[in-house]
Parts: structure tokens; C-alpha cells; sequence
């Protein structure tokens, strides 16, 4: 039986990882993650959870000892934010280059310096290229469930893709919902034991893993991953059906709409500011603005056929960006606006670059994008909420 | 009683083979001796060093065993990775092993070692010690020892190869508390064969620092690989030790170091020492000894 509960982000992860049954939990502390794996080891050290706790030195250990857990088929799961992402990047890649079927949630924080532990998503995009499934949640619930969905995700065998769950720092993972927490048996007829798959070390027929290969195969491997990486949308889309017929609820595909149909101007997001920015799309509609929203949850891979398909006519696009590529621009807007480029999308783009070290972004932050996007105006590139001129 | 390991009664199977090391490796034999204990059961991790370099390019794999290429400061992180995913699917008694050299071991993957050391579990850990980063061309790590010529630490006018003292990673690891912990030399095989069984026995974890001439990094003869390390124990320049129930033990009391002169000239890192420095290592040698003697006897 499901129950109800008022759960923060964190707790929220930990509930999912819960009653996913992973074998292994390999985990360094590091805020804003650090409740979601307090949680997990209480669970662990009460007996509800019957998982292999790994209390290891390091980030850098933590990606290790789930690259070591995942290769002889064990369900594993991790969880980090900002600098310890980044000091576990090295094994990142490495894990996907090997098929491995890691969870992972990551509180998206700021990276340093200048030193700052609030939300942004600077951490996600350095890691953009490590091959790994990236997907963004709006609210504590998605986070829940989508840490279910993942494990069904990574561990399919067309798949076997590590999966990131990106959970904005503070404002996800230390608020607190009203969240659904699904019944056990539920998510076991959802989410079968593991199957292993052949690649990993085994008894039977041992196996050499993350091995070597010279430049006459290695561009094969790569190129396999890479392909094998679009086949995510599909079968996202089917396991979120499978979830809405089993739990009564759907998060979607690899993007969602809100009001964008018929939509002049359109606002791309990801993660939790979807939330505010649904507000203003509803009090613009009232004043009759035909504003609309599309929230990427995935940004590897990039779902560049549904982007332009929900963004349809909108004469402008804006994308909102909570990092910063300096030098160039914000890393989404680099992403959609070569991805509704190639679809050959004629209106006009915008980047709106905002909420860096956790600076909040305003409703009336936002009124002032959809501003910019209803009159085309100012600079392609847009900062939000500056607190002095620069 | 465990059965006493040696030439004639240990495991005629191979597990490594077909591999691409250099003639005279050290380090492949050290890692052919110790599977003949540990027995094609045991998961094997391994940095990128030589001994992945030279064993896992594909189609070619030269392990009989499960075996992973580890990234290289995560070797112990890997393997204890493997052995909680192994007891946590059900099997019984898992055997997990690391194997890296000195440079895997001493410099980048100590954190991991230590911390994996630190967490108790039941694991073995296997340093292959060739003194020098010898994968990316000789270079110099925490366990080059004094004097040493490397790619880092040339032979120059005004300093003379390595300055500094090789880390004592024996008494590091001993000094976590390891459920067991020894030195070895493939110069002593009979010796080492013993101690990966007690390693293997033992309820946590085990780390087990073995001396293994490279004949590429040194400059010595692929003939003279296993020779040098016999006499590398036998001048006092590397001893034979264990650490077992909270004690330090010495296996073997030389009552006469070989001398230290001879075994030197017979690699070209350390051709260049002057006899100030060869009697400033022998002042080295005979300081650990003293200290060794004193503590541990």
C-alpha cells in the first residue's frame, strides 16, 4: 500500500533508492546531497533496507566502487553534487564506456570559486559528455519515482546506460512536498531483480571488463554507445507508461509541454524552476499572452525531435539557462538552438541566463523573459536578477 | 594447518598467459606466482599500468579470471567495489584482488587503498613494486629508491637521480590495522607463494608489497630478473617481513649484507653513484635495519 508522507528532494531519492532494492550503495557526503544518503544509511543501519553500505574516502571511490559492484551485475546506486562531481568525473565516462547500470542522484550546486554551495546546474554540464543518461526533475515526486524508473531504464539490455538524476540543490532536495511513497510490492511487480547482462564478470564464463582497444576498434565501441544512447527516448516513454498503469502517475518522455500548443512564445527549462515558470505561463494566459513552456527532462540524450515538435510555430524561443559556458553562452541554449537549427525552426532565440549560486529567479524574472521573447528584443544572451551592473 | 606452498606441490594451471610484458617482467611473474594461489576463482582489479597494458587489448585477454581494467588511483576502491556487489548477490566468500605497482599504490591510489584498508572488508591487495612509473616510460614515483636514475630523475650534473627515500607502504598499510600485511620478492618465491595463502585465508583485509626488477626501467639483463631480486634481500636493501595479529615479524636475518656495491652496478639507474653515495645508501640500509631489529626482531 502507498502512503503519504512530507518529504524534502533528499529523502525523497532515498525513498526511491529504497524500493529499488539495490544491492551496493557506495556514497561520500557532500551538502546538498548529504540527507538523501543519511537517510540510506539509516535505513541500512535499521535494518529496512538489505544493501551493502560502502562508506568510502572520496567521491573518486565512490564512482570507483560502483564501477566495481555494477561490473559483476549488483544493482548499485551513488549520490553526489558540484565539486564531488566533479572529482568523480574521471570514473564517469568510464562507467558508460562499460555498460554499467549506475544510479546516481546529483544535487546540482555551483561549482568554485568563487566558493558557494547553492543550486545551480554548472555540475551537470561539465559532465554533459560523460555518456551518461541525463535526466532533470521538477518536484520531490518526480524524484521518487524517476530514481524507480531509472533503474528499469540503465538496466534494460538496450540500454545499459548509467543514469544521472540531476535534483536542483535547496530548492529540491531540502524543501518539502507532500509525496506519494509507493508500496513495495508495487515497485517489485514494477521493478524486477536485476537481469545481468553477459558483458559483466561472472562464474560461469569469466570475463575481462573495461579493457583496452586500440585504434583499429575503438571508434566502434564509441559509436556503438552513441547509438545505442537514442534508443533512451523510446523506451523512457514506455517504462513512464508501464509506471502510470502500475502508480496512477505519468512524468512523460524526454520533454514535456504546458500550454504550448498554440503558444506565440515559448520558455525551455529544466528541473525545478519549471515550477515558477508555470505560474507566469497561467497569469499570462489571463491576460490573454499566448505563452507557452516546454521542460527538457532529458538533456543526454538530447531530445531534439520532441523539442521541435512541442516548440512547434512559437515565433520565439527562450531558454533559460542555470549555468554558464564562459566564453560562449548557456549550455542548453547551446543545445536547443543547434537542435531547432538542424529542424530548421525560423523564429528567433534567446538565452536567459539566471539563478547562478542559487540567486533567485522571480516570477517577475520571468514575466520580464516572456517580455523579451513578445518583443524580440535586446541581446541574444540575457543575465537575470543581477544584483549590481557589471 | 594450512599445507606449506612450494615448487613442487603448487598448481600446475596458468591463469596468465598470452600476454604482451616484457621478457623478464618482474611484475608478470609476481602476478603469475600469486594466481597459482589465489586459483582462477579470484576477481582481479588493475590500474592502467603495465600489467593492463599488457593483458586486456582487445580481442586478446591474457586473464583466465574475471578481471577489470580499474581507473588508476581506484584499484582497492574497485575491488572491494567487486567483492561487496559479489557478497551482496549471495556468493560465498568472494575473493576480490587488487594488483598495481608502485606508482598505482604509493602516489595515486593510496587514498583508495587506505580508505578501502580503513572499511574492513575481506580483500587482497598485491603491489608490485618496480620502483618507477615504468608503463609511461621510467619515471619517478614515491617508491623510486635513493640514487635511482629515472626519466624524472636523471642522472644530472648537479643532482644525481632520486633524492628522496622510498615510502615505507609496508608499515602504511600495517599501520591501519590490516588483518595481515607482508613483503615478498619474487627473488623468494617459496616465500611469497605463503604469504598470498595467509592473505587468502585471512578474514579482512591483506596487502602484500612485493619486489619485482624490471629489466626495461633498470637496465639489466632479462636473464638476471629474479637473481636481482634474491640479492636485493640478500645486500639488505629489501627485506622480508609480515604483519599479522598486531605483531611485525622478520622472516629473514641476513647475519652478513652481501654487498650493496655490486648489486647496484648491476643496473644501469644506479651506474652513476659515487662511492659517497653508494656508502650514503648503505647508512640507509643499515639505519632501517637497526630500527627493524630493535622493533620487530
Amino acid at each position: 500500500m502507498s502512503e503519504f508522507a512530507f518529504l524534502n528532494g533528499n529523502e525523497a531519492v532515498a525513498w526511491g533508492v529504497r524500493l529499488s532494492r539495490p544491492h551496493v550503495i557506495a556514497a561520500y557526503p557532500i551538502t546538498p546531497q548529504t540527507k538523501a544518503v543519511e537517510k540510506l544509511s539509516s535505513f541500512v543501519q535499521n535494518g529496512e533496507m538489505d544493501c551493502k553500505y560502502l562508506h568510502v574516502e572520496s567521491e573518486h571511490s565512490a564512482m570507483a566502487c560502483s564501477i566495481g559492484s555494477s561490473s559483476v551485475g549488483a544493482r548499485t546506486f551513488t549520490a553526489t553534487s558540484s565539486q564531488g562531481l566533479l572529482y568523480m568525473s574521471e570514473g564517469l565516462p568510464y562507467a558508460s564506456g562499460a555498460r554499467l547500470p549506475i544510479v546516481m542522484m546529483n544535487a546540482n550546486r555551483s561549482i568554485a570559486t568563487p566558493w558557494n554551495i547553492y543550486g545551480d546546474q554548472m555540475d551537470a554540464m561539465h559532465v554533459l559528455n560523460s555518456g551518461w543518461v541525463q535526466l532533470f526533475v521538477e518536484d520531490a515526486q518526480e524524484a521518487l519515482d524517476m530514481v524507480i524508473q531509472s533503474f528499469k531504464l540503465a538496466e534494460n539490455h538496450d540500454i545499459l546506460t548509467p543514469v544521472m538524476i540531476n535534483v536542483d540543490g535547496f530548492v529540491l532536495t531540502h524543501t518539502y512536498e507532500k509525496v506519494e511513497i509507493p508500496g513495495q510490492e508495487l515497485v517489485d511487480s514494477f521493478l524486477p531483480a536485476i537481469e545481468k547482462a553477459p558483458h559483466l564478470m561472472n562464474d560461469q564464463d569469466p570475463m575481462s571488463l573495461c579493457i583496452s582497444a586500440g585504434n583499429q576498434h575503438y571508434m566502434e565501441f564509441k559509436i556503438k554507445q552513441h547509438r545505442d544512447m537514442f534508443k533512451v527516448f523510446e523506451q523512457l516513454e514506455s517504462i513512464d507508461r508501464d509506471f502510470e498503469k502500475s502508480f496512477g502517475r505519468s512524468h512523460g518522455g524526454a520533454a514535456a509541454g504546458y500550454r504550448n500548443e498554440d503558444a506565440d512564445v515559448i520558455l525551455v527549462t529544466t528541473g525545478s524552476v519549471t515550477g515558477t515558470a508555470r505560474v507566469v505561463v497561467d497569469s499570462l494566459r489571463e491576460q490573454g499572452i499566448k505563452a507557452g513552456l516546454v521542460k527538457l527532462r532529458l538533456l543526454r540524450p538530447f531530445p531534439s525531435d520532441d523539442l521541435f515538435e512541442l516548440i512547434g510555430k512559437a515565433g520565439a524561443v527562450g531558454i533559460l539557462d542555470k549555468n554558464i559556458s564562459f566564453g560562449f553562452e548557456g549550455t542548453v541554449y547551446t543545445n536547443v538552438n543547434s537542435s531547432l537549427l538542424q529542424k530548421g525552426y525560423r523564429g528567433r532565440t534567446f538565452n536567459f541566463i539566471a539563478g547562478l549560486g542559487g540567486r533567485d529567479i522571480t516570477k517577475e524574472n520571468i514575466e520580464e523573459m516572456f517580455s523579451a521573447l513578445l518583443e524580440q528584443k535586446g541581446e541574444t544572451v540575457q543575465y537575470f536578477n543581477m544584483g549590481c551592473a557589471l | 594447518m594450512i599445507k606449506k606452498l612450494n615448487a613442487r606441490n603448487i598448481d600446475a594451471k596458468e591463469c596468465f598467459y598470452g600476454h604482451k610484458a616484457c621478457g623478464g617482467c618482474g611484475e608478470s611473474l609476481a602476478l603469475r606466482l600469486a594466481l597459482k594461489v589465489l586459483g582462477e576463482e579470484a576477481y582481479l582489479s588493475l590500474p592502467a599500468g603495465c600489467m593492463a597494458a599488457v593483458s586486456f587489448i582487445y580481442p586478446n585477454m591474457a586473464f583466465k579470471n574475471n578481471a577489470v581494467i580499474t581507473p588508476f588511483a581506484s584499484t582497492a576502491a574497485v575491488a572491494t567495489g567487486i567483492a561487496a556487489g559479489l557478497e551482496a548477490l549471495g556468493k560465498e566468500a568472494p575473493l576480490s584482488v587488487g594488483f598495481a605497482g608502485d606508482g598505482g599504490t604509493a602516489d595515486i591510489g593510496i587514498q583508495s587503498l587506505s580508505g578501502a584498508i580503513d572499511r574492513g572488508e575481506k580483500f587482497i591487495y598485491i603491489c608490485t613494486d618496480n620502483e618507477a612509473y615504468m608503463n609511461t616510460g621510467i619515471q619517478k614515483s614515491g617508491l623510486t629508491p635513493f640514487g635511482a636514475a629515472t626519466t624524472t630523475t636523471p642522472a644530472g650534473k648537479a643532482i644525481h637521480g632520486c633524492v628522496t627515500e622510498k615510502k615505507n607502504m609496508f608499515e602504511i598499510a600495517a599501520a591501519h590495522g590490516i588483518s595481515y600485511a607482508a613483503t615478498a620478492s619474487i627473488g623468494y618465491p617459496e616465500d611469497f607463494l605463503n604469504k598470498v595463502q595467509k592473505a587468502k585465508e585471512c578474514d579482512g583485509p591483506a596487502y602484500i608489497h612485493i619486489y619485482t626488477p624490471c629489466p626495461t626501467g633498470w637496465g639489466h639483463g632479462s636473464e638476471i630478473t629474479v637473481d636481482l631480486a634474491k640479492e636485493v634481500v640478500d645486500t639488505g636493501l629489501w627485506f622480508l617481513a609480515e604483519y599479522e595479529n598486531g605483531e611485525f615479524r622478520l622472516n629473514k636475518k641476513p647475519e652478513n649484507f652481501k654487498p650493496v656495491a655490486d648489486h647496484l652496478k648491476r643496473q644501469a639507474r644506479f651506474r652513476h653513484l659515487s662511492e659517497i653515495e653508494i656508502t650514503q645508501i648503505e647508512e640507509m640500509r643499515d639505519r632501517k635495519w637497526e630500527k627493524m631489529l630493535k622493533n620487530w626482531g
